[in-house]
């Protein structure tokens, strides 16, 4: 590994972005504001300047043709990077990724390909109400042809993003606009994550914890919680959805006997239903305890900000789910 | 005029390229009428979508593109495909469901992949290719090549949303792409009329600063000037163009559909509009091919569809194997 600086997961994605878009040509950016403008989120500051608005391309506000225009330009050539403003607003392009991106591949056995990255934010907690704070990456992630990645920290948002640029499908990136301002130590220069290897963020004896995205921090502290009532807590973060590696989850769990899952989405029919359900079927004889299944309430997040803070269990919550499940 | 024209082979050579379009339109509906037969029997699995009636509008816009021009399909797209050189063997061995077909016999009729000869799809999805071409139109222009896309879609997707979407980011971004409207007067059952505001339909596309024009979508060579001219713009920089031929499919919207929305009058006077006789009279009256000649042309491209045909009903179907192949690149 290339020596590390400290960054922001924000300054991550960005760096990730600039050094794709200098070693290639024909990755180009599109998405509403992000130009001169730099992002909503400032995600692509500065890369107006460097690249122009021949690869940054505002595009009208217009997100299902808009979309639809980057798949073709994706099976002809060009690897665009393209924004949603906001992961609710992914609705809005699924005909597109569904009908088209996601099934090129497979409909043109192989002869055409749909290599682009659909990049958006996601996050409870900033009162932005309920069209603007679910996460819908359960949706991408029960499409097959798609891919879908949710990277958790700096380190794994750049090689993650360097990875999905490179990668021939289209890749769904589900950035936490919390973690934007986390901050850890990136390598300099290019390098990818590989997809499909999950990371175990934190050893542990006790129980497995997998998290995904926002969660693994919030799973980080719930362990330090539990830690201090002497449970050792094994946080896996899968980083991709789809791939999912199933190998390191299982591994894990043979090693504790107990799987907590995590996920930032609705409980109900998410991700984090999967891999429960996963992990029922290849991990059953080492299990010392059925598997338990942690979420955002079935519910549409709220407006208020203490309601909203009752969506998602917090460290706390989670560092008694933890105790519970081990203690029994 | 030079000086060539007073020697003998100069009519020849005058008559090359409307006996290539004729010849192409000819095709076209024979490997559509193999197609219907097929689906008669019962060989034909799923949805078929025929376009006889309609070969003019794709042998017309595909006759002004070049082989590495692009171009999107519709459901109602074997007509695009042949024009833009697709293999009639490997077209009807994917309608058949065959492994030698374009997409293993995995994708069908809506669903047909031949970007060797710039054919990035026929869709299923009504409006659904619109956005690819405008895709394809802008990866060719920001990775500066002079390339084109057209994007054939009929009158139905001129109510889908994303087409003014499209026709909106086509203009701001002067995008080489050709919006093609095969108006045939009906989405599915429906007629038109009653789903449609507006006097007119190239108003759709002149609303966004679009150049944009009726043609007679019977008439070949209308349709190819018009789009001779869309693609000398997008070439030169200058932008989208709209088209919106008139036009008829003879068939049911589907193999199969039993037409009792249409009316007979109605599709006896369209018959009449033929584009395939129409143009053979012309070659006729102008003494560019002789009677005899336009038969023995129908006669050889039909004997090459039946070969084609023999071929794909001689395919394997795909195994097992097949199913799980190509989800991921
Ligand atoms: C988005 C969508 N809606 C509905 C359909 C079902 N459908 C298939 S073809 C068709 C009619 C399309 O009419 P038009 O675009 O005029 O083409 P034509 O069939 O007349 O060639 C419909 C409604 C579909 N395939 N996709």
């Amino acid at each position: 590994m290339p020596e590390a600086r400290t960054d922001s997961y924000r300054g991550a994605v960005r760096d990730a972005l600039a050094l794709a878009m200098r070693a290639d040509a024909n990755v180009i950016l599109m998405g509403e504001d992000i130009g001169e403008a730099g992002g909503v989120f400032k995600q692509t500051e500065g890369l107006f300047a460097e690249f122009g608005a021949a690869r940054v391309i505002d595009t009208p506000i217009s997100e299902s043709g808009a979309f639809g225009i980057a798949v073709g330009a994706a099976m002809t050539g060009l690897r665009p990077v393209f924004e949603v403003m906001f992961g609710d607003f992914i609705t809005l392009v699924m005909d597109q990724l569904v009908n088209q991106a996601a099934k090129v591949h497979y409909m043109s056995a192989g002869a055409m390909r749909a290599p682009l990255v659909l990049r958006t934010a996601v996050g409870i907690g900033a009162s932005l109400g309920p069209q603007h704070s679910q996460s819908l990456h359960a949706w991408a992630a029960h499409v097959p042809g798609l891919k879908v990645v949710l990277p958790a920290d700096p380190a794994d948002a750049k090689g993650l993003m360097m990875a999905a640029i490179d990668d021939d499908n289209p890749v769904v990136f589900i950035e936490d606009r919390n973690l934007y301002t986390l901050k850890g130590p990136v390598p300099e220069g290019p390098y990818r994550v590989p997809f499909g290897q999950a990371a175990v963020k934190r050893p542990g004896r006790d129980l497995s914890v997998i998290a995904t995205g926002r969660m693994v921090s919030i799973a980080l502290a719930a362990a330090e919680r539990a830690a201090a009532q002497g449970i050792e807590a094994e946080i896996v973060d899968p980083r991709t959805l789809v791939p999912l590696d199933v190998a390191t989850l299982v591994r894990s769990v043979q090693k504790t006997g107990r799987a907590l899952v995590v996920d930032g989405g609705a409980r109900a029919f998410g991700a984090g239903a999967e891999i429960a359900a996963t992990l029922a079927e290849e991990a059953f004889d080492w299990l010392d305890a059925p598997v338990r299944r942690l979420g955002a309430a079935d519910l549409p997040v709220p407006f208020n900000a203490n309601l909203e803070s009752l969506i998602l269990p917090d460290a706390r919550g989670l560092a008694q789910a933890m105790i519970a499940l081990v203690r029994g | 005029m030079n000086a060539a024209a007073a020697t003998p082979a100069q009519p020849e050579a005058e008559a090359a390229p409307y006996l290539a379009l004729l010849g192409q339109m000819m095709r076209i509906r024979a490997f559509e009428e193999q197609a219907r037969r097929l689906f008669a029997s019962g060989q034909v699995p799923g949805l078929l979508h025929l376009c006889s009636g309609q070969e003019a509008m794709a042998v017309g816009v595909c006759s002004a593109l070049r082989p590495t021009d692009v171009i999107a399909s519709n459901h109602r797209g074997h007509g695009h495909c042949l024009a833009k050189g697709a293999d009639p063997a490997r077209l009807m061995a994917e309608i058949l469901g065959c492994a030698s077909g374009y997409g293993l016999g995995r994708g069908g009729s809506m669903h047909v992949f031949d970007p060797a000869n710039g054919n990035i799809g026929t869709n299923g999805i009504v409006g659904g290719g619109i956005p690819l071409a405008a895709g394809a139109a802008l990866s060719a222009q920001r990775r500066g090549t002079d390339g084109v896309a057209a994007g054939f879609f009929g009158d139905g997707a001129l109510n889908q949303g994303l087409l003014f979407e499209v026709l909106n980011m086509a203009a701001i971004w002067r995008l080489p792409v050709l919006f093609v409207c095969e108006n045939n007067g009906y989405g599915e059952f429906t007629a038109i009329e009653t789903v449609t505001a507006g006097k007119s339909m190239i108003a759709r596309g002149q609303v966004f600063d679009i150049p944009a024009e009726h043609v007679d979508g019977m008439d070949v060579l209308a349709v190819r000037a018009a789009a001779e001219r869309a693609v000398a713009r997008a070439r030169a920089g200058e932008g989208p163009s709209f088209i919106v031929g008139t036009t008829y499919r003879y068939g049911g919207h589907h193999a199969g559909d039993a037409q009792d929305y249409k009316d007979k009058v109605e599709a006896e006077a369209w018959q009449k509009k033929d584009p395939i006789p129409r143009l053979a009279r012309h070659l006729i009256e102008r003494g560019l091919a002789s009677a005899a000649h336009i038969d023995a042309l129908g006669k050889e491209v039909e004997a090459a569809i039946e070969e084609a045909v023999k071929a794909a009903k001689a395919a394997a179907p795909p195994t097992a194997s097949d199913l799980v192949r190509h989800l991921y690149a």
